[in-house]
């Protein structure tokens, strides 16, 4: 017979418990600031009265925000607003940023969940958020699209960033988009010429590529392998054009299983480009900032990333291939494949959750400042997208005040061309689970698939174990 | 004396403080672990009892498995070395180096005042491919060695761990085992020698029974810091790659505070434990044997 611990104890004994799990556990064994643009507002026919806005808690005094050390955007662009667009918003509950690692945050977020102490904005995974996550059943998580209808502005969202917040959770609205990526693979334009290579249409034309290149003395595929993710997401894009964009939700969803003979050969295809050399030899140990560097310098033809990558594709002080000179290519297609060749994984950025028992009006007035004038401000000041619209063309910010903007970099043209002519889009391998673990697993374990230390088979069966003991 | 010790005051007061201390900070958090491990949930919903439940999915968790397979690799090898280079360095510095020894000690005692992570980031470092070839990589090369990564392998990756590990800590086993080393009287090792003894048969007949006393006390220091083992490993490799050089601290650690599995990580922290006191249970019990006893037998 189970026995529930109810949570209507005091703070007091909450907190003597959080400490003793703790001691318990132990003991047993920016850039510089541009001119932002013009403050933007909503349409007058949107403007919804506020008589008629339902707020779900009371303003705090600070518009106090947890965000991962890793988050540079977020904080960037929201200090940039409080002192430009948002000034107003910022007077009146003044932005407090604090930022801690992300190895961390989770357990901080949870131990300020539980002493009802969380901030007004947070950065949970997405398991907690959910519809049947912990912080979405304690009331904790203001549902985003129906806030921004209530303020009025819900036709600043993008339709696309909807569209992947409604795949990742269904039901709820919990998260600001404040990215808006597709992901692909970016490759080196002069390499590709100089070695005659044409933009690869299939699998086998990539690894062949990759080969030729290899071949010519030159790196073909750098990644940050220290994070794990960036060798995972290569699974994840061969399954996806293999068995199709909804492969990881048949997962998820308990209609197959990560050991099914067609995942198992998303996981071969990349040991495969392990085995025959195709990554760097210290991969296991590159981290992120390296392997940009790598794409960006020339030490390597190719990487699979995000277009969060863009500001430092678009930096001449990093990028001395030329702005012109970086690519960036759909996932190829898989012969035989169910894949959607037009479908771009696409992601809104890490999890930016509010606090539903602070969204009072100061707090709601923020947030339609952010919707309003957000996009804009990180397109300007990081040649970026984020899931809120932005004015078109996009417009840079001056090197210096008096003098001209710089012309919109052909890549940042390109993005935004293909993000408008997408015909679908795709998650990513790891964006269903509903474990930590999974993710953990899925990234640090890539690894040793790339090395031949782990068949496919076990690489899938340990993440499949993950999904059937959830903690 | 026998009037203070005799008063039941004297006693509360003098030993008091001391036992509220060590139970508040030992004895309840060791007995709220056990209790957590009962429990399931997460500080947000609450707990629910589910009994022995988290014991049984840890003898079935192939990764547990895994970590204390590394644990238990790792101590033997560790304190293995640590003891075998402790006493090597405790007999040079007593019958070698003698009293020009106190150099030498101090420089091969210095990396134990070292913070362990800066340690472990000193030999990431050393053994590095990537982003920086590192000083072992260059080496290797110029001998003709492809570049390859310690990092990648877990066999690679585990022989850092211990060369740090031992590099680390063998100063401090040779300052605890030259402690014991020096309190032999020098009469006894020189009527010995007057005897013949001389070299391996005085190690063997006269130092290492008179040491003996701090040698278990070392092996158990050794033993207990081994199946402990965290900081170094953290900084070095955070278990990887995969969590090949996971031991059950780490793994306890992620799955408690990174998966928020407190009660789950309850029942590592119990098993730690556990091999921490049976270890030193078993040391304890073949050491205390009398060998005048035994020999009469």
């Amino acid at each position: 017979m189970k026995h529930a611990v109810r949570r209507s104890s005091s703070n007091t004994s909450r907190h003597l418990i959080i400490g003793l799990t703790a001691v318990s556990l132990i003991v047993g064994a920016c850039a510089p600031a541009p001119a932002a643009p013009a403050p933007t507002t909503a349409p007058a026919a949107s403007q919804a009265s506020s008589a008629s806005i339902k707020y779900t808690g009371t303003d705090p005094d600070k518009f106090s925000a947890l965000l991962t050390t890793e988050n540079t955007q977020v904080p960037a662009e929201l200090q940039r607003l409080a002192s430009t667009s948002c000034a107003s918003e910022n007077a009146a509950l003044p932005l407090a940023i604090q930022q801690t690692p992300g190895a961390q945050i989770q357990q901080q977020i949870q131990l300020l969940a539980s002493q009802n102490s969380l901030p007004v904005m947070f950065n949970p995974t997405q398991a907690l958020i959910v519809k049947d996550g912990a912080l979405q059943k304690a009331g904790y998580i203001l549902d985003i699209k129906q806030a921004l209808g209530d303020q009025g502005v819900s036709d600043q969202m993008l339709p696309g960033a909807q569209a992947v917040i409604d795949q990742l959770y269904p039901g709820v609205s919990p998260t600001i988009p404040f990215q808006y990526n597709i992901e692909g693979i970016f490759y080196n334009k002069k390499m590709f010429k100089e070695q005659g290579i044409e933009v690869p249409q299939t699998w086998d034309q990539l690894v062949a590529s990759a080969n030729k290149l290899k071949s010519a003395g030159i790196q073909p595929f750098t990644a940050g392998g220290k994070s794990g993710w960036p060798v995972s997401r290569w699974i994840g894009a061969y399954i996806f054009r293999s068995l199709g964009g909804d492969a990881m939700a048949a997962v998820a969803n308990k209609t197959a299983k990560l050991t099914d003979p067609g995942y198992v050969a998303g996981a071969q295809a990349i040991q495969d480009l392990g085995k025959a050399g195709l990554f760097p030899v210290g991969v296991a140990s590159e981290d992120l900032p390296t392997a940009y560097n790598d794409l960006v310098t020339g030490k390597a033809a190719m990487e699979y990333q995000g277009t969060w990558l863009l500001s430092n594709i678009n930096d001449p002080k990093q990028n001395t291939v030329g702005l012109d000179q970086v690519g960036l290519m759909q996932i190829p297609v898989v012969s035989g494949g169910k894949g959607d060749s037009g479908a771009w994984p696409t992601n809104v950025g890490s999890p930016h959750a509010i606090n539903a028992k602070l969204y009072g009006p100061k707090v709601g007035a923020w947030l339609k400042c952010i919707a309003l004038n957000y996009a804009d401000s990180l397109m300007t000041n990081q040649t970026a997208y984020s899931g809120f619209k932005a004015s078109h063309p996009p417009v840079l910010a001056a090197p210096t005040p008096g003098t001209a903007p710089p012309p919109v970099p052909p890549l940042t043209t390109d993005v935004a061309n293909y993000m408008a002519s997408a015909k679908s889009s795709v998650l990513w391998f790891e964006a269903l689970s509903p474990s930590a673990k999974f993710t953990a697993d899925a990234g640090a374990n890539s690894l040793l698939l790339l090395n031949g230390s782990m068949t496919p088979l076990e690489y899938m069966t340990a993440l499949q174990n993950d999904l059937d003991n959830p903690s | 004396m026998n009037q203070v010790l005799g008063d039941k005051r004297a006693i509360l007061i003098l030993l008091g403080p001391a036992l509220l201390m060590y139970s508040v900070i030992m004895v309840i958090p060791v007995v709220w672990s056990f209790g957590f491990a009962l429990f399931r949930g997460n500080l947000i919903e609450g707990f629910t009892f589910v009994g022995l439940a988290n014991f049984a999915r840890l003898i079935q968790d192939e990764q547990v498995g895994s970590a204390v397979r590394f644990t238990l690799l790792y101590t033997v090898v560790i304190s293995t070395g640590q003891i075998l280079l402790g006493y090597s360095l405790a007999l040079l510095y007593t019958f070698v180096l003698r009293r020009s020894s106190s150099l030498i000690r101090t420089l091969v005692f210095f990396p134990v005042v070292l913070p362990s992570v800066a340690v472990g980031l000193l030999f990431s470092r050393l053994f590095a491919v990537a982003p920086n070839t590192g000083p072992v990589e260059s080496l290797l090369t110029l001998f003709g060695v492809a570049p390859f990564d310690f990092f990648a392998g877990a066999g690679t990756a585990f022989w850092v761990i211990v060369v740090m590990d031992l590099w680390r800590s063998m100063g401090f086993y040779g300052v605890l085992l030259f402690s014991g080393l020096v309190d032999i009287p020098g009469e006894i090792l020189e009527a010995a020698r007057i005897d013949g003894a001389r070299g391996w048969r005085l190690i063997r007949s006269v130092v290492l029974p008179l040491s003996l006393p701090i040698l278990v006390s070392s092996i158990i220091f050794s033993l207990n810091a081994s199946l402990k083992v965290f900081d170094t490993i953290v900084a070095l490799t955070n278990g990887g790659p995969g969590s090949q050089t996971t031991p059950i601290t780490l793994l306890m650690f992620q799955t408690s505070f990174f998966y928020s599995s407190f009660g789950y990580g309850s029942s590592m922290a119990i098993l730690i434990s556990v091999m921490c006191l049976t270890v030193t249970a078993f040391i304890f019990k073949y050491s205390r044997r009398d060998l005048t006893v035994a020999e009469a037998a």
